[in-house]
């Protein structure tokens, strides 16, 4: 992390809220939540675009919890929204027909199905044009605001609305998740970062970190969906720590393409651990344990934390994969 | 007054710098690409004061412009074709948005079969945006439709964008004198873009925000038609304005030879030309022909239509488009406007021709008047006209023998 933060413990948090209290968002949402905590380090200048998604619903005429700007774009160009707020700030004040105090900071504020499947192309131009701007994907790792929808993002052994377990089919979605983050960084984002609602230290110093940066400052947040992912929505924080200690969900960023994690785990939790606490994932535990489909998704952890471990010197304890996989019948 | 040579590419661009334009984001096609290779030119040889981008796409180079112009820019683009096609979505978005930004159509076929020369399927596919349309003859109605345009989509009353069409190759490529209006009178005409609401730090606003209730989006969406129908009169004011300042006037629609004309051919864009070369054939054999050219397709100026359709014989509506299953686009539009008339037309002879800028004849259209004729003597119900010539026909004979391997 930089050495000048002004977070230096989570009661650093900025106290003012820019979105009102009460949406029409899921209670437990992890989007609504990381997308408050970033407006908080942002303060109170900022420009939203959005894509069709969750926090698009919110968003309702005649009401907004939102004391800041919004504009919502469609599924597929919200970086290129953002493209023509940034440019439109810029021309008008260096005409000197705005005053730079009406300057603000454009941030895409989009759901995974957006970023990661229909608008990854208009994402892309952006970088490669190094737009000045913020991008907050609120990853849940399936298209929630439709019903929970498999998207690229959608981990394997996930079951979805449309890659449902059946006897046939009996890990749901078989596909592994997109690495978006690498997919970003070789696109040459200067800053590309990962959080997690859990960490909120480590969160509020990442989006403090883009704002000293100019260019696309790129970020995925875990987004814990109680109604998607099947959970009990007090729990929604203590899922995306158990994502974190498991390795599920690494915590790192990218900083003129140099990857560093923030947060390195010491002793891995199994996997199962975080599975088993989803109905998503039930299907991996019932009507009997699918240990060797548990196993591959344990083995892609910890081969995941190996080499990125020799790669910044660093080790992590990782529980057996097979250990668990030994044949049951 | 003579006019510098220009192509109508570069026509729609000088209109676009006399407007003082913003912002630029633009994205390359056939035959539009000129207009924002000029743009570009001008931007960094720092004769045009505005921002350019190109974009990845034209989906995102319409939102941008959009986006830009709900933020307080004056904003212009460019597209053709299938690149109108691929705004489409946000079309609908950016007239929803009420941002009076511009976008010059250089029209081209739509494929598939691939196709480079005219027709409007492209333009008409946004028939339905809530984009207003201006439709220009000559690269001269190109730079001062440009100029009406965002005049009428920056007015209060109105707070919708437009489209400018231009034909490609017939306009896009060809040059003709264009007499450029004085930067000191454009800016008299056209004065600052004064956005409604924009994006601001001190005063924020949420824009394209869901409207579930059925009541309030219909609300939205009469509120958007009845300012589409408010631009026809904002057109009117300031095209009467136009001419007092530049000495050339445009309204809704046109008329050529119309006094005391019998059998009138509807047409638009740069093919009218070819519409008044028949007109004046007919003429000269003793036909009372005549023509009409619609200028402005959004808002329709149905009373226009009707005024001057009003107690002819027959009127032909020439539809350099085609809707396969229906037929031309425009001609249920002009029989609509005409149903419930009095003194309407005794009949409408709908006519589909010069597809992907299918080279046509006055011969052709001569061959409409004189089935528009037959029609009134005959009292016959008018059938659909297809126009192919017997040269063309055989040449496609010909074609489709070398495709099946032939010789």
């Amino acid at each position: 992390m930089s050495t000048a933060t002004r977070f230096r413990t989570l009661k650093d948090m900025p106290r003012e809220d820019y979105f009102s209290p009460g949406n029409t968002l899921c209670a437990g949402c992890g989007g609504i939540l990381a997308a408050r905590i970033f407006h908080k380090v942002l303060g109170p200048n900022v420009a939203w675009v959005n894509a069709a998604g969750c926090m698009t619903v919110t968003m309702s005429y005649p009401l907004s919890p939102l004391k800041s700007n919004w504009l919502y774009t469609a599924f597929a160009a919200a970086p290129a929204g953002a493209q023509g707020v940034r440019d439109a700030l810029d021309v008008l004040i260096a005409k000197g027909k705005i005053p730079a105090s009406e300057d603000m900071k454009v941030v895409v504020v989009t759901g995974d199905g957006a970023a990661y499947d229909i608008g990854l192309q208009s994402t892309a131009g952006a970088i490669d044009r190094q737009l000045d701007f913020y991008y907050l994907c609120y990853d849940n790792e399936a298209y929630g605001n439709t019903g929970f929808q498999v998207s690229s993002s959608t981990p394997f052994g996930s079951s979805t609305k449309t890659t449902p377990a059946t006897p046939a089919y009996p890990l749901g979605n078989m596909v592994r998740k997109k690495d978006l983050f690498e997919v970003w960084r070789s696109m040459k984002a200067p800053y590309v970062a990962t959080l997690a609602n859990s960490h909120g230290l480590d969160f509020l110093r990442k989006v403090e970190k883009g704002t000293g940066i100019r260019g696309p400052k790129m970020y995925i947040a875990l987004a814990a969906c109680p109604t998607g992912w099947g959970f009990d929505s007090r729990d929604s924080v203590e899922l995306e720590k158990l994502a974190v200690q498991t390795g599920i969900w690494p915590l790192k960023e990218s900083v003129d393409g140099v990857v560093r994690h923030t947060f390195v785990p010491r002793a891995l939790t199994p996997v199962s651990e975080y599975l088993k606490t989803q109905v998503r994932f039930s299907h991996l535990f019932e009507p009997e344990e699918k240990t060797e489909a548990i196993a591959t998704i344990q083995e892609y952890v910890n081969a995941y934390w190996k080499d990125a471990g020799a790669r910044e010197g660093f080790e992590v304890k990782a529980p057996s994969a097979r250990a668990r996989a030994s044949p049951s019948n | 007054m003579k006019g510098k040579l220009l192509t109508g590419n570069v026509a729609a661009a000088a209109g676009a710098m006399l407007a003082r334009v913003d912002y630029v984001p633009a994205y390359p096609i056939t035959p539009q690409t000129e207009i924002i290779e000029t743009i570009a030119d001008w931007v960094r040889e720092g004769k045009m004061d505005s921002r350019f981008v190109q974009l990845e796409s034209e989906h995102s180079m319409l939102t941008a412009a959009g986006a830009a112009s709900l933020a307080g820019a004056r904003v212009f683009t460019a597209t053709s074709s299938q690149g109108m096609l691929y705004t489409l979505e946000m079309l609908y978005n950016v007239s929803g948005w009420r941002a009076p930004m511009l976008l010059a159509n250089v029209s081209r076929g739509v494929a598939a079969p691939i196709v480079l020369e005219p027709d409007h399927n492209d333009v008409l596919s946004a028939r339905d945006s809530g984009f207003l349309q201006f439709h220009s003859e000559t690269c001269q109605e190109v730079t001062d439709l440009v100029l009406l345009a965002y005049r009428v989509a920056e007015d209060k009353r109105v707070m919708l964008p437009a489209i400018v069409n231009l034909d490609g190759f017939y306009l896009s490529f060809t040059r003709e004198p264009v007499v450029l209006p004085e930067q000191k009178m454009v800016d008299r005409f056209l004065p600052p873009y004064e956005p409604v609401g924009p994006m601001r730090a001190t005063k924020p606003v949420s824009r394209g925000s869901s409207v579930f209730e059925g009541y309030l989006y219909s609300y939205f969406r009469y509120n958007q038609h009845g300012a589409a129908l408010k631009a026809k009169e904002v057109f009117n004011e300031a095209s009467r304005e136009f001419e007092g300042l530049f000495g050339r006037s445009y309204g809704p629609v046109e008329g050529y030879m119309l006094d005391d004309a019998e059998y009138v051919l509807v047409m638009s864009n740069s093919f009218t030309g070819l519409g008044r070369q028949a007109v004046k054939r007919m003429r000269e054999v003793g036909v009372k022909a005549g023509l009409l050219k619609l200028v402005m397709i959004r808002p329709f100026p149905t009373d226009e239509i009707a005024a001057l359709l009003r107690g002819r014989k027959v009127v032909g509506v020439f539809d350099q488009n085609l809707a396969p299953g229906s037929g031309g686009i425009l001609y249920p539009e002009i029989a609509g406007a005409l149903y419930n008339r009095r003194g309407r037309p005794n009949a409408i002879l709908p006519v589909v021709g010069a597809l992907g800028g299918k080279q046509t004849t006055t011969k052709e259209l001569s061959a409409v008047f004189e089935e528009m004729m037959a029609i009134d003597r005959e009292g016959k119900t008018p059938a659909p006209m297809f126009l192919m010539r017997k040269d063309e026909l055989s040449r496609v004979k010909k074609a489709i023998s070398v495709a099946e391997g032939g010789s």
